[in-house]
């Protein structure tokens, strides 16, 4: 299918550059109307990961003289060099989103040093001062809408079970389990979290089977961390239990289950991108923020939600939102197998570096990293 | 048990509740299978066949109101399948295992190509019929809630056991599988024979499809089949041709499937990879126990082009 795909690229818009390259010569790198490459790693519209990104694309497709350009599916491999040239090479974009984590080491560094004059804005990676200064890296603070929901969590479980369907044991989702987990904490200070992992991204069956070991085991609020969660939140419904959802809004697809949810704002931060470049500012390398910057946001609250969880939520919230911030991970903060993973006294600040490297599940969650 | 919790006992209840959920697609497509392999012709396509069942029975779910009428849609397009399958291998000096794997592609592709306005609107599912309603327990009612899909599954496994020996039918696409030379001259069309045959095969794969996208996981994505239709496939040979050992092996395959995630769940937490390999590892574990050098499979049809 990958052949199919590219050959056709190739045949359709190979004949059209030839043309019009023969007519008008060589194609400027910034021409009037600016085009922006997408790149996404699965299905455009998941209900997760990807939809969310396609939104924030969407969102530029309103803006006079930008055109978008999209392909999805695209591995993690070198098939994402072959689609950046084809891109920049045949379409003519000088700014690419290629969003998928495991796009940026080697393929978009490889890609950045080979054309220095356009911009690769990259999702999650972590940039380091030996990349090419054109790449980026921007990524939002999700886990403190995910802290949000386990605090809504933690106030609506009747058990004090809350369960936690995850892909992989990678430093983001370590962190948002975590976050969920502490918020919980917050509202019940007896509340556990017991996260199972899938081992991969997209895996319906393992996901729905997941969510109703959770659910017997006394689990009555989930939420998960996988690319589509709309097996996990149309599953949890139908036993009964109740979802938070992340990535994007899930509530049209449980109404009375939905409490609220962790979802990306790139329709808010593309845009802001976008008239940067055009003002000629230079976007930071490293672009980090959370419900403050409009990089994440939370779900609308279900009607499930308790006044007193409410409140509590809108607190924090509100301190997320203060000049001053509000710190998750602060010192004394024990892992599950009891170690200091904070020291006391050294409260780690959203942007911490540190926190990007988490490799251990907080006190209070049931599972293990490996 | 006042917490709503029973411990341990999870583990081997969502093994059964797995085993129920999980297997019906595997017994579909495995049974489906077993009809066209036994008729002489290999059919690697099924893949494709259970993705296109489960896209067009969500799809015509969502659209008529009925998930009854996808459940008959997803069996015709399977049957459409079988048959385009059928008609290429029917021409001269095609290799059925090659066709097989473009049918496979060629119906994820078209699956995805047509299935995607159909990933965000909910359709309606087919329902469950309640076997848990002695228990006070939540979790034994959960894991008996058994879809009539399943049970038409079941009960079609001995009855096509039978078939094969005891009905004409039956005898005639055996017949077909184990020599076509002895079917030409009784005067039957081999050709006709495989075509039907795939057809059915293709049908039932299609139905398979349905319980995917109609009852569990229950909505229709891309990644929902994962590789499910083409370990059926595997699973024919790893049941030696028999349908009711296809149902054993189904039942496994589902149950095994459960198996990761309901130890996580009880704390077993370390190595869910080897679990969630545990299916394979076990085909890999059979395979090379009954294999042998200086023999064919037992059980397998001799017309097969991989045991010829």
């Amino acid at each position: 299918m990958d052949f199919g795909r590219i050959s056709r690229r190739h045949l359709l818009q190979g004949g059209a550059a030839l043309t019009l390259g023969a007519a008008a010569g060589a194609r400027p790198a910034f021409a009037a109307e600016t085009t922006i490459g997408f790149i996404y790693v699965g299905s455009r519209d998941d209900y997760g990961y990807n939809q969310a990104h396609a939104q924030g694309a969407a969102a530029l497709k309103k803006i006079p003289g930008v055109k978008v350009v999209e392909e999805e599916k695209v591995p993690e491999t070198d098939a994402v060099e072959k689609t950046i040239e084809s891109m920049i090479n045949l379409d003519g974009a000088s700014l690419l989103f290629p969003t998928s984590f495991g796009y940026y080491n080697p393929h978009i560094v490889k890609m950045a040093a080979k054309y220095p004059k356009l911009h690769f804005e990259h999702c999650g990676g972590l940039w380091t001062d030996k990349d090419p200064k054109n790449a980026g890296s921007y990524f939002g603070y999700i886990d403190e809408a995910q802290y949000i929901s386990g605090i809504v969590a933690g106030y609506t479980s009747k058990t004090g079970k809350l369960g936690f369907v995850a892909a992989k044991p990678i430093p983001q989702v370590l962190r948002n389990i975590n976050a969920f987990a502490l918020g919980a904490k917050l509202a019940n200070p007896k509340a556990t979290t017991q996260v199972i992992f899938t081992g991969d991204w997209s895996m319906p069956v393992k996901e729905a089977e997941a969510t109703n070991s959770l659910i017997d085991q006394g689990v009555d609020v989930l939420t998960c961390h996988v690319d589509g969660p709309k097996t996990m939140v149309e599953n949890a419904a139908r036993r009964g239990a109740m979802v938070c959802g992340y990535h994007v809004d899930q509530s049209p697809l449980a109404p009375k289950a939905y409490l609220t949810g962790a979802e990306w704002n790139w329709e808010a931060l593309y845009p802001k991108f976008v008239k940067m470049i055009a003002a000629g500012e230079s976007i930071p390398n490293f672009y980090r923020g959370g419900l403050k910057e409009e990089i994440v946001k939370t779900s609308p609250y279900g009607e499930a939600v308790s006044a007193e969880a409410r409140k509590h939520a809108d607190e924090i919230k509100a301190k997320f939102l203060s000049a001053e911030g509000y710190a998750i991970f602060k010192g004394g903060l024990v892992d599950n197998k009891g170690k200091t993973v904070i020291a006391a006294g050294t409260d780690r600040g959203q942007k911490d570096p540190e926190l990007e490297k988490m490799d251990y599940l907080v006190e209070g969650v049931i599972g293990a990293t490996s | 048990m006042a917490d709503g919790s029973i411990g341990l006992w999870t583990v081997s209840l969502a093994v059964l509740g797995g085993a129920i959920r999980v297997s019906t697609p595997f017994l579909f497509v495995s049974l489906g299978e077993c009809i066209t392999e036994r008729s002489g012709r290999i059919n690697l396509g099924l893949e494709g066949t259970l993705v296109m069942g489960a896209m067009s029975a969500y799809g015509i779910s969502y659209l008529t109101g009925s998930p009854w009428l996808g459940l008959l849609a997803a069996g015709i397009t399977g049957a459409l399948l079988g048959a385009l399958h059928a008609g290429i291998c029917s021409l001269p000096r095609v290799n059925d295992v090659a066709v097989g794997i473009a049918l496979m592609l060629f119906g994820t592709g078209l699956a995805f190509y047509l299935g995607k306005p159909l990933i965000e609107p909910t359709a309606p599912r087919l329902p469950a019929i309640d076997f848990g309603w002695w228990s006070d327990i939540p979790q034994v009612r959960a894991a008996l809630r058994v879809n009539v899909l399943f049970l038409i599954g079941v009960a079609l496994a001995p009855t096509l056991y039978w078939a094969f020996r005891a009905t004409r039918w039956g005898l005639l696409i055996r017949t077909a599988g184990e020599s076509s030379d002895a079917a030409r001259a009784m005067g039957h069309s081999v050709l006709l024979i495989r075509l039907r045959a795939t057809m059915v095969g293709g049908f039932l794969a299609g139905i398979g499809g349905s319980f995917l996208s109609l009852f569990y996981p229950g909505s229709w994505n891309e990644g929902l089949s994962s590789g499910q239709g083409i370990t059926a496939v595997a699973l024919v040979i790893f049941a030696r041709w028999d349908p009711l050992l296809c149902l054993w092996a189904s039942l496994a395959f589902g149950g095994a499937a459960a198996l990761g995630p309901a130890l996580q769940s009880v704390g077993v937490t370390s190595g869910y990879h080897l679990f969630n390999a545990a299916p394979y590892v076990l085909t890999l574990a059979i395979m090379i126990i009954t294999c042998s050098p200086k023999r064919t499979l037992t059980g397998a049809p001799a017309e097969l082009s991989i045991t010829r």
